[in-house]
């Protein structure tokens, strides 16, 4: 588990960032992205793919949240 | 010189890496680069541990802190607390101005320590720091809070200066920020800006009892990251101001507590240096939904870029009031360029520096037609390399973290025209006779940023590269005789 920021990105999209690696990707998909769903499984730019717990509502962006990397 | 191409360059790192033992080589192999505007990444790793053994460059997190961060906030007492040489030798290097009187309510470039002595070791320096901080209080009254720099010992000993400064705030009714940057953290000053954000984000803004500020208005900005070295704080703040934007906080260059208490109700925070700062601005954005971008005032080109960028958060009088600015410096900035572009046209550059100037330098550069070859980071992460890929041309060298060694090799085989990095670089490659710039300190110069920054820019730049001095380094017994044959001819 490592503490990640997803920020709405200026060219459209959300960008995935990292602190403790330095890491600023664009996320190029997310699980689920609906009012009353939002999280699940990430897949960044790079091919990394990481897991945020869903959440009920559509947090308000930039959010810190829990990542768990997949593989 | 022309310029390497990216086999030779390529070729150049592996010549220069035969030196070092195994390890040390593939260590080192991941940090050196050529930089390739085709590939989706930069392949430099960054952010490691130096290798023992090996000359860095690089400072310690009490300098990113104490040195970066904090130390320009002017109306504040930053307490080196450990022995007393870390600030002593560092006291009013950086050249960060501010107005006011030293020692009555400024104290930028004063050294506050608690001057470790070995009984302070052995038996811990908790009651020394109390009492230090009752001192301060006596003597310097105008001061409008403290902060508690940790320097290595701290951490070694295990002092608790937190529960310390909680009983001094309460003593003195003035903040007491403990920031626990001692310099054996991380693996650079890079961890000591964090660290000290960190410690703003949970001291400064969260404090009850803050002062209450001025009235926010909609064109409120906050620049960040701009530690006024020479100036440049101040030359940039009026092209902002000129174009209608209210600066309301500089971070942390001639800046106060007062100013960064009042920067989460900003509209804009303007972040020029983002590798010390991005932390706060993300955190800002998060808490207080206050947007941030990056800046960037070195040189016309990227001025006026930048200007553009910020206006377009705002309303049409601002963006009106940049293009206004842009043009009015039109005339000026032509001026420069026709003066001195012809004297510098083509001459090649190599820089090593901080957090931002590698890459944000570059520009200026450009604009008097000069190209810079080789850059390169003390401290960079992986974010900052993947922004200055797009800035560099193809071929570029780039270099994390160099190794006195491989910087000495890399300019003689470059045989650049110019080298611009640090004071500790400055003799060697003087002595070599390159002619060089401090790009820290602006080797006692400056502003460099904005447009009046760009004239002084252009004429340093000038006046180091074209001096008679550098034709005059070989003693006329080591000139070769063809050459004293055309002398006498
Ligand atoms: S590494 Fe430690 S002892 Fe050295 S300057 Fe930094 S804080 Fe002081």
């Amino acid at each position: 588990m490592a503490n990640i920021i997803i920020s709405q990105a200026t060219e459209g999209g959300l960008t995935f960032y990292m602190p403790k690696k330095d890491l600023e990707v664009p996320v190029k998909s997310l699980e689920f992205n609906q009012p009353h769903k939002w999280g699940g499984a990430l897949t960044l730019a790079d091919g990394q793919r990481y897991y945020i717990d869903p959440l009920d509502t559509m947090p308000s962006l930039p959010k810190s949240l829990r990542a768990k990397r997949m593989d | 010189m022309a310029k390497l191409n990216k086999e030779e360059a390529q070729a150049l790192i592996q010549e220069v890496l035969e030196v070092y033992p195994e390890k040390a080589k593939k260590d080192r192999a991941k940090h050196l680069a050529v930089n390739d505007t085709a590939e989706a990444k930069t392949c430099v790793t960054s952010n490691r541990k130096s290798l023992p053994g090996v000359m860095t460059i690089r400072g310690c997190a009490y300098a990113g802190s104490k040195g970066v961060v904090w130390g320009p906030i002017k109306d504040m007492i930053h307490i080196s607390h450990g022995p007393v040489g870390c600030g002593q030798y560092s006291r009013a290097g950086r050249r960060n101005y501010y107005v006011g009187t030293t020692g009555v309510d400024s104290f930028g470039t004063m050294n506050f320590t608690s001057d470790f002595q070995e009984k302070d070791i052995v038996f811990g320096g908790d009651k020394k720091l109390s009492k230090l901080i009752t001192e301060i209080e006596q003597l310097f009254p105008l001061n409008r809070g403290i902060s508690v720099q940790s320097e290595c010992p701290i951490g070694l000993i295990g002092d608790d200066i937190e529960a310390v400064s909680k009983a001094s705030s309460k003593e003195i009714g003035k903040p007491v920020i403990p920031v626990r940057c001692e310099g054996f953290r991380g693996v650079s000053q890079s961890l000591g800006h964090h660290i000290a954000n960190d410690a703003i984000r949970d001291h400064v803004f969260d404090r009850e009892g803050g002062s209450e500020g001025i009235e926010p208005g909609q064109y409120d900005v906050a620049i960040l990251g701009d530690y006024n070295i020479g100036g440049d704080a101040w030359s940039s703040r009026i092209l902002l101001e000129e174009m209608g934007l209210r600066v309301v906080a500089q971070w942390s260059g001639d800046g106060t507590l007062a100013e960064m208490e009042q920067t989460p109700k900003v509209k804009l925070n303007l972040l020029h240096c983002y590798r010390s700062m991005n932390y706060i601005s993300r955190h800002m954005e998060e808490k207080y939904g206050i947007p941030w971008v990056e800046y960037n005032f070195f040189g016309p080109t990227k001025i006026a870029e930048s200007l553009r960028k910020i206006a377009s958060y705002f309303d049409d009088s601002i963006k009106e009031g940049a293009e206004k600015v842009i043009a009015k410096y039109q005339a000026m900035c032509d001026e420069i360029i026709a003066k001195y572009r012809p004297r510098l046209e083509g001459k090649k550059v190599m820089l090593y520096v901080g957090g931002l100037r590698p890459r944000h330098v570059i520009g200026a550069y450009e604009d008097l037609g000069m190209e810079v070859v080789g850059t390169g980071y003390e401290f960079g992460h992986n974010d900052d390399y993947d922004r200055t890929r797009n800035d560099v041309g193809n071929a570029t060298l780039i270099y994390d973290d160099v190794t006195g060694f491989e910087f000495e090799e890399f300019v003689k085989r470059v045989k650049p025209d110019l080298v611009g990095s640090g004071v500790k670089e400055k003799y060697i490659f003087q002595k070599m006779g390159v002619p060089f710039r401090q790009m820290h300190s602006w080797d006692y110069s400056g502003p460099y940023h904005g447009y009046d920054g760009f004239a002084i820019f252009a004429k340093d730049m000038d006046m180091t590269l074209n001096n008679p001095c550098w034709s005059k380094l070989t003693p006329p017994w080591k000139q070769r005789p063809e050459a004293e044959q055309k002398a006498v001819a």
